[in-house]
């Protein structure tokens, strides 16, 4: 007979309580509204909020162009540099990791010098201008993540047969890259675009420094003026971060076997 | 003319030359297997040849025309891979339409060769799989549909064979080659197997440290190895060192006894030592007959192998293995007999290098 290991089950169970206490009791909290009885009325206050809907939709948008700009960046890059630069590829992900090594608040700031009206890019000068220096922001914020998911899905085939099968039938660069290359790592680009998904969806410094109308800023702006709507809006963001997370799952568990040695 | 030929080909991987100066005509409709160790060089002809890398000197031409700078893309070649390269993402039919949709082919066009090729290759049935639904006989054998979907000058096949199992293998050896003739498809076959490029060649292309040891029918390869590369390589062959006595009889001095050879002796000159190769299937044991030569050794060594018994025979510094059949109402030869082995003057032959 094993003795029942308890010390393993005391750290799980410690760990539990400290990431689940503190959601649960937000949760309770963002239930008691109406006074004397739990309803989902600070989430119907929520939803209702025009603000809500136009900041979420905003950074949604702004997320899926992050997402389209990222794939089309990384994909390539990660391609050619494996397929042709692998003495490069210790640079390229050191490249991409510097977004976790640089705050955000550095590249805005950074951005906004660079960019601003009296410079050679006067990209702040408007609206548009503005959302596409915050896709491009975003873009940069989850490269890391972006390329590593990639690299790994395209380290998991054999890129550089199904590139000359494809060339020996007459493939162009383009079609290789499209048609055979980037359906074969759908599974990773969607786990990165997952996770790209989450981190625009909740940031914060860049939105509110290039004053745009993202969802950050508005979970702030509630957040600092009202009581039970955040304690619901941090419920929303939570449930969207981990459905991302579990749609990642679904798409990367759910992939059958490859048959190629 | 030849279809397909290289001229002076070389290829230089930074400092180390792998290809020495190849020259190779290959006939419309011809299959050429390219035979050699692991790393003598046959991938990176082939690679050449299908423009996934450039001769470093030389020049490449199929039908007449210099193919050396056109990109792979432009060469209209096909191509088998040893794993298969199936896109995965593709169902079978989709894989093998690939080609003729790259080609702007119509719809009606394509369907209708999509079938044709799953009919040669003997899987109608198979077009809405997926690659990794099937064996790997399976895949790659929509993979030779792929390749020839398109119509290609020429085939390529990159040891096409080697991820498969015994069985499948020698099936595949044969449907290859059937389709291959069917369609008179000028093809390369890679290969480091001898009994696949003996069994399915017209011309065997011997290739040994980045040169071509040989090339010929596989009758010409197996019984009159041009160098000892090649009677070595083909085949199990014995090799033994000797001296030449005479020219001008072709005796040779095996040993201290002597045999006479009466093919590839020209070359050498009396008192010149050098090398002599033997098939195991012209040696056998028993009376010197008149008109033949004969050994006197001991055996060394028995392997009984069911069917055959593997005999090793050593006389003095040299030692031959020859294959008796299995008898069931007789004994087996027993070690440290003495036996006197005998073959026909014709089934010596002198190689153009001594043994080292
Ligand atoms: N891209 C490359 N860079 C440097 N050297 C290479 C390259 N490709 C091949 N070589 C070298 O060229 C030589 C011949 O290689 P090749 O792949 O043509 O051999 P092969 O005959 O196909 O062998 P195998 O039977 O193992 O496939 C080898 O020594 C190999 O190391
Ligand atoms: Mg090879």
């Amino acid at each position: 007979m094993k003795r029942p290991v308890i010390g393993p089950w005391i750290t799980i169970i410690l760990g539990a309580i400290y990431f689940l206490v503190p959601l649960v009791a937000t949760f309770e909290f963002s239930l008691r509204m109406k006074r004397g009885e739990y309803s989902f009325e600070a989430y119907r206050v929520v939803f209702g909020d025009p603000n809500f809907q136009a900041s979420f939709t905003y950074s949604a948008l702004i997320a899926v162009a992050a997402i389209i700009v990222g794939v089309l960046i990384v994909v390539p890059t990660a391609y050619i540099v494996q397929l042709k630069l692998p003495r490069l590829r210790p640079l390229v992900e050191f490249i991409t990791l510097l977004p976790l090594v640089i705050p955000a608040i550095v590249l805005v700031f950074g951005y906004i010098r660079m960019y601003n009206s009296s410079s050679w890019i006067p990209l702040t000068n408007s609206a548009r201008g503005t959302d596409f220096l915050l896709t491009c922001a975003y873009v940069t914020l989850a490269l890391p993540y972006m390329y590593r998911a990639v690299d790994t899905g395209l380290r998991a085939i054999d890129i550089r047969t199904l590139t000359e099968a494809a060339q020996s039938l007459g493939s162009s660069w383009p079609r290789i890259l499209f048609q055979v290359i980037l359906p074969n790592v759908r599974v990773a680009v969607l786990s990165g675009a997952f996770l790209t998904f989450a981190i625009v969806i909740g940031e914060f410094t860049m939105a509110s420094l290039l004053n745009r109308p993202a969802f950050g800023p508005y979970l702030q702006l509630v957040g600092a003026n009202r009581a039970y709507e955040p304690a619901a809006l941090a419920i929303i963001a939570f449930i969207i971060t981990w459905a991302c997370m579990g749609l990642i799952q679904l798409f990367g568990g759910g992939r059958r076997n490859d048959t190629r040695r | 003319m030849a279809f397909l030929t290289l001229e002076k080909i070389t290829k230089t991987f930074g400092n180390q030359t792998t290809i020495h100066g190849i020259d190779l005509a290959v006939e419309r409709g011809e299959f050429v297997s390219f035979l050699g160790p692991s790393g003598c060089g046959k991938t990176t002809t082939l690679r050449m040849i299908a423009g996934f890398e450039t001769p470093t000197s030389g020049t490449i031409k199929i039908d007449g025309k210099d193919v050396t700078d056109l990109r792979p893309n432009q060469r209209n070649i096909g191509m088998v891979f040893q794993a298969y390269a199936l896109f995965p993402n593709m169902t079978v039919a989709d894989n093998i339409a690939f080609g003729l949709k790259v080609a702007k082919k119509s719809s009606a066009e394509i369907a209708a060769r999509v079938k044709e090729m799953l009919a040669l290759i003997k899987l109608p049935d198979v077009g809405n799989r997926f690659p990794y639904q099937l064996s790997g006989g399976q895949q790659q054998r929509v993979a030779l549909a792929r390749a020839l979907a398109i119509q290609p000058k020429i085939l390529l096949l990159d040891e096409p064979l080697s991820a498969l199992d015994a069985k499948i293998r020698i099936a595949l050896r044969d449907e290859i080659r059937a389709v291959q003739r069917s369609l008179g498809i000028t093809t390369i076959y890679v290969t480091h197997d001898q009994e696949e490029a003996l069994s399915m060649s017209d011309r065997i292309c011997v290739m040994n440290e980045g040169r071509i040891e040989q090339l010929g029918t596989p009758f010409e390869i197996y019984n009159n190895p041009k160098t000892r590369f090649v009677a070595t390589f083909v085949g199990t062959l014995n090799v033994l060192n000797g001296t030449m006595v005479d020219t001008a009889t072709g005796r040779i001095a095996i040993d201290g006894q002597e045999v006479v050879a009466t093919r590839g002796a020209n070359g050498a000159s009396t008192g010149d030592s050098l090398a002599v190769a033997l098939r195991p299937e012209a040696l056998s044991i028993g009376e010197t007959e008149p008109g033949r030569n004969g050994l006197k050794g001991v055996i060394e060594e028995v392997h009984f192998l069911g069917p055959v018994v593997r005999i090793r025979v050593r006389f003095g510094d040299n030692v031959v293995s020859l294959d008796t059949f299995n008898r069931p109402h007789s004994a087996p030869p027993v070690r440290g007999e003495p036996v006197n082995v005998h073959f026909g003057h014709e089934d010596l032959l002198v190689l153009d290098r001594p043994a080292i």
